[in-house]
């Protein structure tokens, strides 16, 4: 008996110490994410899994975000701007490196933006860089944008996952086989498991503390949670509210509530009857009660919004109370616009939990006033095809996480499908000025105008609830722009 | 009747799986709260006088979910049981009365069933027509028609060779009507025990359909439905997947149990002397 004992303490103790051995200088981390990205080339896909992988991570920009969305140096370290606004120099790095062992220089950065702005692009976000007229390598470290008309938020464009430079040798397979300049290079991506990353030795930054990072993906919360608490898993950037709980009160875990850029909304096809009267969106945005869209969906780590915009935005004005919730109000609506009975509509679903969520909830308040819905879940593949590209369905929800991303209101070919040429005139104007109050001023308009306009539901705000390994530090709290970011991110004892 | 009630383990099944028929049929007249009905500020309530079972994550009832999940459960198990019957036993007799070429076709045909997996084919119907519980009937339904069609021959072809079949071909009667007429009524009583016993795999199929998302979508509700609802808030109200999962079980006992019971009740191997029965 007591010889057992012994034996069971001496293996207890040996395994304590090999457990403490492996534990001693931890450089890796598994950091769990929802989606799986449809390709790895940021430069080619609005999705932003993509980003979440490759942003700032495989990838950087001649600019870069921080966490505070502010503008920092990237693969440039300093710039010049002409004083009339529209001549961008950038000073690039010295010694930079692609993780395939060729020379960064300004070339690259020529043939990434003439790839972006070429007749055959397939970047997402085109028109950011559309005033880009002419692109000058002035020596193999000094480039030189001109514009045709000043864009406010340049620098912070060219900071975007969309602007990364990428080499002419390599870009063609990004998609797979993704090529940067960033502090990780790419090693695998096992299709439906997970990619993984590595340190770059000869990173031209402040080296970081990881060797190694995987993303698994894990779309199901359930699993996550279990992923989580069995350690298979370090860290998740962006967990289900439904069941934070968990880890609120867990010494061993540490949940990071902040803010993002994903406005969500009832999308609505703006082109189709009959939603292109605009009775009927002010009776659907008075038949949306947020609050309990929020409280149902998020467990109220939502925040209400009247318009587009991002409520931590310096510009925001909340518009919560252009069209407060008012059933009575929704039905004389619906009556002066000739649907004295309501209407039935189809309301297509990606498959994120706060959309699948709150659209049973928007299906349950619409049907109060008269507004039936049909709900219909579609996977992703299907919802970019039919929603976003072929703009076939009556109402969607979504989440649009880009940073400012209320310029798309002004595109008339975006899939929601809205023309006002006045709003469009505005959002050319605000895009041209480059003084704060004057840009703030214009920005109020144009949010004013999309909240009496109704063009689609807005919901609210997603919130960014992270729960991570307490042992780990440098997670980014907020998401101002799309990415997860892992230079800061370090393991501590 | 009275040798019905002989068998206790019948009554108690029939009992139960009644019990949860009548709580679904009442469903569709009567539910305390309206299913459909999201209220958001009384969410994740616990059992109470007011909700009996609780509130979900949405703030509905959770008793009237139970309810109407309960009859689409019996209401799809029934239907694809009723396709399974309908085309199958017709199938499985033809093999029997018929023979030769007929019979291969038949067996061929119940193979290739048998070869798929349930859930591979009722993803392959919901990506062709997209999910909603007609799709999970067809599905379950389809897969039903093989065992009806086996369990039909088999019984078919101890009875095919007896006398008074053999006398009734002497008398002229052609393969349909020996099959309509003197192998149907043989073999009834396994179609009913097997009908009862598929009744609860197909229970259990709908909720796995819905429970991964392919069964009955929202705002109708299933029990598989509320399992898939309630996951995700499993270890914080545990008590939302117990009920219905429970729910799930109890029927499904009921109906194995009841199953069993009336096999021995009216299998005629197991009875003696009743005349009727080779009839």
């Amino acid at each position: 008996m007591n010889k057992t004992l012994k034996a069971f303490g001496l293996a207890l103790a040996l395994s304590t110490a090999l457990a403490g051995m492996a534990m001693a200088q931890p450089t890796e981390v598994r950091i769990g994410v929802a989606l799986e990205p449809p390709a790895l080339d940021p430069t080619a896909g609005a999705a932003e899994a993509i980003d979440i992988v490759v942003y700032q991570n495989v990838f950087e920009g001649l600019t870069r975000i921080d966490q505070n969305g502010a503008v920092q140096p990237g693969l440039a370290d300093s710039w010049t701007i002409s004083d009339d606004g529209l001549t961008y120099t950038f000073k690039l790095h010295d010694g930079v490196t692609f993780h395939d062992g060729t020379t960064f220089d300004a070339e690259d950065v020529k043939f990434t933006f003439d790839r972006i702005l070429g007749a055959d692009s397939v970047n997402a976000h085109r028109e950011f860089y559309e005033p880009i007229t002419s692109i000058t390598v002035i020596d193999p470290l000094t480039i030189e944008l001109k514009l045709d008309r000043q864009i406010g938020r340049f620098l912070f464009d060219l900071g975007r996952g969309d602007a990364v430079i990428v080499a002419p040798e390599s870009a063609d397979n990004n998609a797979n086989d993704p090529i940067g300049t960033g502090p990780f290079a790419f090693v695998q991506w096992d299709k439906g498991s997970r990619v993984v990353l590595e340190a770059y030795g000869p990173y031209w930054g402040e080296p970081v503390h990881l060797t190694k990072a995987s993303y698994v993906f894990i779309g199901d919360t359930a699993t996550l949670t279990n992923a989580l608490l069995a350690g298979d898993i370090d860290g998740t950037n962006n967990f289900s509210t439904d069941a934070l709980a968990v880890f609120e009160n867990n010494p061993q875990f540490k949940v990071l509530v902040g803010t993002t850029e994903g406005e969500t909304i009832l999308s609505t096809n703006n082109k189709r009857p009959p939603f292109d009267n605009l009775k009927v969106r002010q009776a659907m945005a008075h038949a949306l009660d947020r609050q309990a869209i929020i409280d149902g969906t998020t467990n109220g780590y939502g925040t209400p919004i009247g318009a587009p915009f991002a409520p931590h935005n310096p510009y925001y004005v909340d518009l919560t109370g252009t069209y407060p919730y008012d059933p009575e109000a929704a039905r004389a609506l619906l009556a002066e616009a000739g649907y004295p009975d309501g209407f039935s509509a189809t309301l297509k679903l990606p498959p994120v939990p706060y959309a699948r969520t709150s659209g049973q909830i928007i299906a349950s308040q619409f049907a109060a006033v008269g507004i039936k819905l049909e709900l219909i879940n579609v996977e992703w593949a299907q919802w970019l095809e039919d929603v976003y590209a072929n703009k076939d369905f009556d109402l969607s929800i979504i989440s649009h996480v880009e940073p400012f991303d209320i310029g798309n209101y002004a595109n008339p070919d975006y899939y929601f499908g809205y023309d006002n040429p006045e709003f469009q005139a505005l959002i050319e104007t605000l895009n041209g000025t480059v003084d704060e109050t004057k840009r703030k001023a214009l920005a109020v308009e144009a949010q004013t105008i999309l909240a009496k306009d109704a063009v689609n539901g807005y919901l609210f705000e997603l919130a960014q609830t992270g729960v991570w390994n307490a042992k780990l530090t440098g997670m980014w709290q907020n998401s101002p722009i799309e990415g997860l970011v892992l230079r800061d991110i370090a393991w501590t004892e | 009747m009275k040798r019905l009630l002989s068998h206790p383990s019948l009554v108690i099944g029939l009992v139960a799986t009644l019990l949860f028929l009548a709580l679904g049929l009442l469903s569709l007249v009567w539910t305390p709260y309206p299913i459909a009905q999201i209220d958001i500020p009384r969410r994740f309530l616990a059992p109470s006088a007011a909700h009996w079972l609780g509130t979900d994550n949405l703030g509905r009832d959770m008793m009237s979910l139970v309810m109407a999940g309960t009859w689409t459960s019996f209401l799809v198990a029934a239907v694809a049981v009723a396709i399974g019957v309908g085309v199958g036993v017709p199938l499985g007799l033809a093999a029997a009365a018929w023979g030769g070429a007929v019979e291969w076709v038949v067996l061929r045909l119940t193979d290739f069933v048998f070869a798929f997996p349930a859930v591979i084919a009722a993803i392959l119907i919901t990506t062709l027509v997209g999910p909603g519980a007609v799709n999970a009937i067809v599905a379950i339904g389809i897969f039903n028609i093989p065992v009806f069609a086996r369990v039909a021959r088999g019984g078919a072809l101890s009875i095919a060779t007896l006398d008074f079949v053999a006398a009734g071909r002497l008398a002229g009667l052609g393969n349909t009507l020996i099959a309509w007429r003197h192998l149907l009524p043989n073999v009834m009583s396994l179609i009913i025990v097997q009908g009862t016993i598929q009744m609860s795999l197909g229970i259990l199929s709908e909720a796995g359909l819905s429970y991964i998302g392919l069964g009955t979508q929202p705002p109708e509700t299933s029990l598989g439905l509320m399992l898939k609802d309630a996951q995700g808030v499993f270890l914080i109200h545990p008590w939302l997947t117990l009920v219905p999962g429970l729910a799930i079980v109890l029927i499904v006992i009921a109906l194995n149990i009841a199953g069993d019971g009336l096999r021995d009740a009216i299998d005629p191997r197991l009875r003696q002397g009743n005349p009727n029965v080779l009839a």
